[in-house]
């Protein structure tokens, strides 16, 4: 590989890890602080044990998760100066602002009241603390928010201009960079998707421990209240967020068809243009041959996700690549993604995600309590549910054996599909770096060495891989132990003064 | 003034935030070899910055942040000439958080003693090498005229460079040592003052040594006073720590910090990186700054939000006002 190549290529392959990585947790942190905060809301606001058990258990497992947010994040900080400084010259002026103002609003917030939660179980009154967690909540949907807004320039630069002396972007309006419709969509689909991820890492484990309890005879009945209500409340978010997932995602199937024709051709492996478009299922293609050799598809509805309706033509790659090369110079074939990777990106995103929301409506479906249920198939709040297909009708020992496992199997599939929603999203915009505006092979640090980067990459592979390796482990621990029952929330609601009744040697409520 | 100006004082600011909090932090862990006899000891420690140590660390990711908005050419320039180092850093950074949050998370002897190790050589290794970077920041490296450092890792790792990376390693460590005394009760609290003369002495010398030679280098009368402030500062703490009036060595120490840094700063402008090959090559507020108008909004932004940082970080280490000691730790349950 000549030299210019590997390291274009390099940079690519660690931003490439380091922000699927980081996007690992960030799902995950963004619902389970607000599923926590709901949680702790019931709590204060009934008093009811099965909610302080679930918020602490959740909670747990949230702060092993965003603590590995909180870390990798770092690196992303900083990473656009290390290796993408052209880049960052090029672009600083408009993608800094909301950048800087992700810090200074939204990282501030999460930080520090997180802290304040962490610790402040015996020190703060029961309201105060749970506002801390939705302060905690607001803080991490702020930062998607700037991040996304961010990213979506990218996408689809908007509300500069090229400043003639320099030749670098500059801001001109940054109410269209936040606001963009780009942004918005973006933002509502990667936030339902959270919520999906969410839902299903919480059917996950609640399943695992209602199983569990279904078959042995001596399960602790707080546990199986905590874990029974959890599962209801993660099988609503699972349907609603999934339904707002597909819708969002269709949202952004006509703004991207708007903005980059060519990646909706690449999520779709389409050729030519075709009138109406078809949707693709499977097919087998070859760049050089610019043709795909095996193909199943469904009529009319690549027209509808990209036009709203089943008739109107779709450009295909070759058509939309002559005329990019024809706009901006060089050959057709400089203008076509990694067709491969974005075709099955596409389908594996949709693909997994939906799988969760299935099981999610079939979940809340078999579970349902009252309604549609003959009396003596009803079960009280510290029992397992009874998995009902119909009102008399219970699932056999196989289906409902299988049903459980599936809940248990499915709890990461959302996981997998952010992941191949961003490498769909992020290598269908390629060869740019900014649409229309930088490409790649520009953006990358001049100055920086191979070798450089090739220590860089492998530093961060491994530390990642380790710390992969221990966080999984813990989360498996404490996931499988399950919430703390005999934990009791302070007798006396804390005071901001401390009062002074209070023993001055008491342990704290928690420590590192 | 214009507003580059006024950005350079802000991101000048937002460093200066950092080392303050972030230098007890580092501090911390350095001691917690240093100072703590046993586990329980070391726990105390640890949970001094518990509740506050990643609101700290925000400072920095908002220096990174703002840098980027308001200085595009200082952050790439600056992230990509000094590669490795910052590497270092980040990954010091990445096992510490981590290292705070699972510690306790296992009962096993040796998985503690792991993170412990950790916490040690992960907040030693930034305190010193933020001190290299900046000395390297404000005597000027190879800069070429493309705005790229065209220097090798070697050419950062000069006398000057690796003096001031021993003055912020122990004026952290100092730092540190007094906001220990100033946060635990017991036995521990004793020898922390003990630990912070003996490392506020250390401090002194060397301390002296760099800000003089920066000052001999490229020091202005702004420079001057602020380095005079900053020794006058360190020598109060000393004493205030020795009158065991913790909450005014504490300020003092604080403020050591504060003016260095000020005087770093100071001595660099009206330059945000000098060129050693050419002086027209150096960038400076004005040949670096972003343009007027995403400067303007940054400075709203800033002027609304920093004075809320600020009010409801200030209301944390209210609410973590205790004093800790060995009798709070609670037993390991799980
Ligand atoms: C649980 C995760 C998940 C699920 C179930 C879906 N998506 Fe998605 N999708 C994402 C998670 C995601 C993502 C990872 O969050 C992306 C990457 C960038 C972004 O904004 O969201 C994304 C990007 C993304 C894009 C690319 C936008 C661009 O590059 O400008 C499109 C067109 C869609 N999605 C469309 C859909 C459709 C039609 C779906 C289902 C019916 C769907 N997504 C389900
Ligand atoms: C929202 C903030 C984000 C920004 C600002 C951003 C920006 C960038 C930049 C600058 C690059 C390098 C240049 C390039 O290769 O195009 C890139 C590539 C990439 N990003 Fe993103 N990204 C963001 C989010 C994400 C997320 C959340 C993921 C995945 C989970 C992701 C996945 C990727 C991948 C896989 C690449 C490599 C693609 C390739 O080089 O072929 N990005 N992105
Ligand atoms: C490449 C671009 C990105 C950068 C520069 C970046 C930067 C960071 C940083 C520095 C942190 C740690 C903050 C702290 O110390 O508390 C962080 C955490 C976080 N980021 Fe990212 N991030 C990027 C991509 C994303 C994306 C695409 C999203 C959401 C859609 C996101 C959402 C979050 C959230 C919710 C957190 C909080 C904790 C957690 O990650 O679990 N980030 N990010």
């Amino acid at each position: 590989m000549d030299l210019a190549v590997a390291h274009e290529t390099i940079a690519r392959w660690q931003f490439g890890i380091t922000t699927v990585y980081h996007f690992l947790f960030v799902p995950l942190t963004i619902s389970l602080a607000a599923i926590v905060a709901g949680l702790e809301t019931a709590w204060v606001r009934t008093g009811k044990e099965k909610y302080f058990h679930a918020t602490k258990f959740w909670g747990k497992l949230f702060l092993i998760n965003i603590a590995m947010g909180v870390v990798t994040g770092i690196v992303q900080e900083f990473q656009f100066g290390m290796n993408w400084s052209d880049y960052s010259r090029f672009v600083g002026d408009v993608f800094g602002a909301p950048l800087a103002m992700e810090a200074l609003i939204a990282f501030f917030f999460e930080s520090t009241f997180i802290g304040l939660w962490i610790f402040g179980w015996d020190r703060l009154p029961k309201k105060i603390h749970c506002a801390c967690i939705w302060m905690v909540a607001i803080g991490t949907v702020l930062s998607a928010y700037f991040i996304l807004a961010a990213n979506s320039w990218m996408q689809h630069p908007v509300g500069y201009a090229i400043d003639p002396a320099t030749g670098k972007a500059q801001l001109t309006d940054i109410a269209r960079v936040l606001f963009q419709d780009t942004t918005l969509v973006v933002v509502f689909h990667t936030l339902t998707a959270a919520f999906l991820t969410g839902a299903a890492f919480m059917v996950g484990i609640s399943s695992y421990h209602l199983w569990k309890a279904k078959r042995t005879s001596t399960a602790d009945p707080k546990k199986t209240a905590a874990m029974r209500t959890s599962l209801r409340i993660a099988l609503v978010i699972a349907v609603i967020a999934g339904l707002g997932t597909a819708l969002s995602g269709d949202s952004l199937a006509k703004v991207m068809f708007k903005q980059q024709p060519m990646k909706m051709a690449a999520a779709e492996a389409l050729w030519d243009t075709q009138t109406p478009a078809p949707f693709s299922i499977f097919a087998v293609g070859n760049v050089n041959d610019g043709h795909n050799s095996v193909e199943l598809e469904v009529p009319g509805i690549l027209s509808f996700l990209a036009n709203s309706n089943f008739s109107s033509p779709v450009p295909g790659i070759n058509d939309t690549a002559a005329a990019e090369a024809a706009k901006y110079g060089g050959q057709p074939t400089d203008y076509i993604p990694n067709i491969f990777v974005t075709y099955w990106g596409f389908r594996l995103m949709i693909g997994f995600g939906m799988t969760s929301f299935l099981a999610g409506l079939v979940g809340l479906w078999t579970t349902r309590r009252k309604l549609f249920l003959a009396p003596e198939h009803r079960t009280t709040s510290s029992e397992v549910p009874k998995l009902m297909l119909t009102k008399h009708h219970e699932l056999g020992p196989f289906l409902t054996k299988w049903s459980w496992r599936i809940g248990i199997l499915t709890m990461g599939f959302p996981l997998i599909a952010n992941s191949f929603g961003w490498i769909f999203t992020e290598m269908g915009r390629q060869p740019w770096a900014v649409f229309g505006l930088m490409t790649t092979a520009n953006a990358v640090s001049p100055n920086v060495g191979v070798t450089t980067q090739v220590i860089a990459l492998s530093t961060f592979t491994l530390l990642y891989a380790v710390l992969a390796v221990i966080e999984v482990k813990l989360l498996v621990k404490y996931a499988k132990a399950g919430p703390v029952t005999s934990e009791q929330p302070p007798a006396q609601d804390p005071t901001l003064r401390g009062s002074s009744s209070d023993d001055a040697d008491k342990p704290l409520a928690f420590a590192y | 003034m214009q507003l580059h100006d006024v950005w350079f004082i802000l991101i000048a600011v937002l460093w200066i935030g950092y080392f303050f909090l972030e230098g007890f932090d580092f501090g911390i862990g350095v001691l917690t070899k240093l100072l703590a006899r046993d586990t329980a000891e070391r726990r105390v420690l640890i949970n001094t910055i518990g509740p506050v140590w990643d609101g700290n660390e925000v400072w920095l990711l908002t220096a990174g942040g703002a840098t980027f908005a308001a200085f595009p050419d200082w952050y790439a320039t600056l992230f990509s000439g000094f590669y490795i180092p910052l590497l270092l850093i980040l990954v010091c950074l990445i096992i510490r958080g981590v290292a705070f949050e699972y510690r306790a998370k296992r009962t096993e002897e040796r998985w503690q003693r792991n993170w412990e190790h950790a916490i040690f050589w992960t907040s030693l290794i930034p305190a010193f090498l933020w001190g290299v970077a900046f000395a390297n920041i404000v005597h000027g490296v190879a800069i070429d005229s493309h705005k790229n450092y065209v220097g090798s890792l070697r050419d950062l790792l000069t006398p000057y460079a690796l003096l001031g990376g021993l003055v912020t390693l122990t004026l952290f460590t100092f730092h540190g040592a007094v906001f220990a005394a100033l946060k635990t009760v017991g036995d521990i609290r004793t020898r922390a003052r003990t630990a912070a003369l003996q490392i506020g002495l250390v401090t002194a010398v060397l301390a002296l040594v760099f800000l003089t030679w920066t000052q001999a280098h490229q020091g202005t009368a702004w420079s001057l006073a602020a380095m005079i402030t900053a020794v006058l500062a360190l020598l109060g703490a000393l004493i205030a720590n020795q009158l065991t009036r913790e909450g005014w060595a504490f300020i003092l120490s604080g403020l050591t910090i504060v003016a260095a840094v000020a005087m770093l700063f100071l001595a660099l402008f009206p330059n945000v990186m000098p060129s050693t090959l050419n002086d027209a090559w150096s960038l400076t507020v004005s040949n670096a700054a972003s343009s007027p108008y995403t400067l303007k909004l940054m400075t709203i932004v800033a002027a609304v939000f920093t004075p809320i940082v600020l009010l409801y970080q200030g209301w944390t280490y209210w609410v973590f006002r205790k004093r800790i000691g060995v009798q709070h730790i609670p037993t390991p349950t799980h």
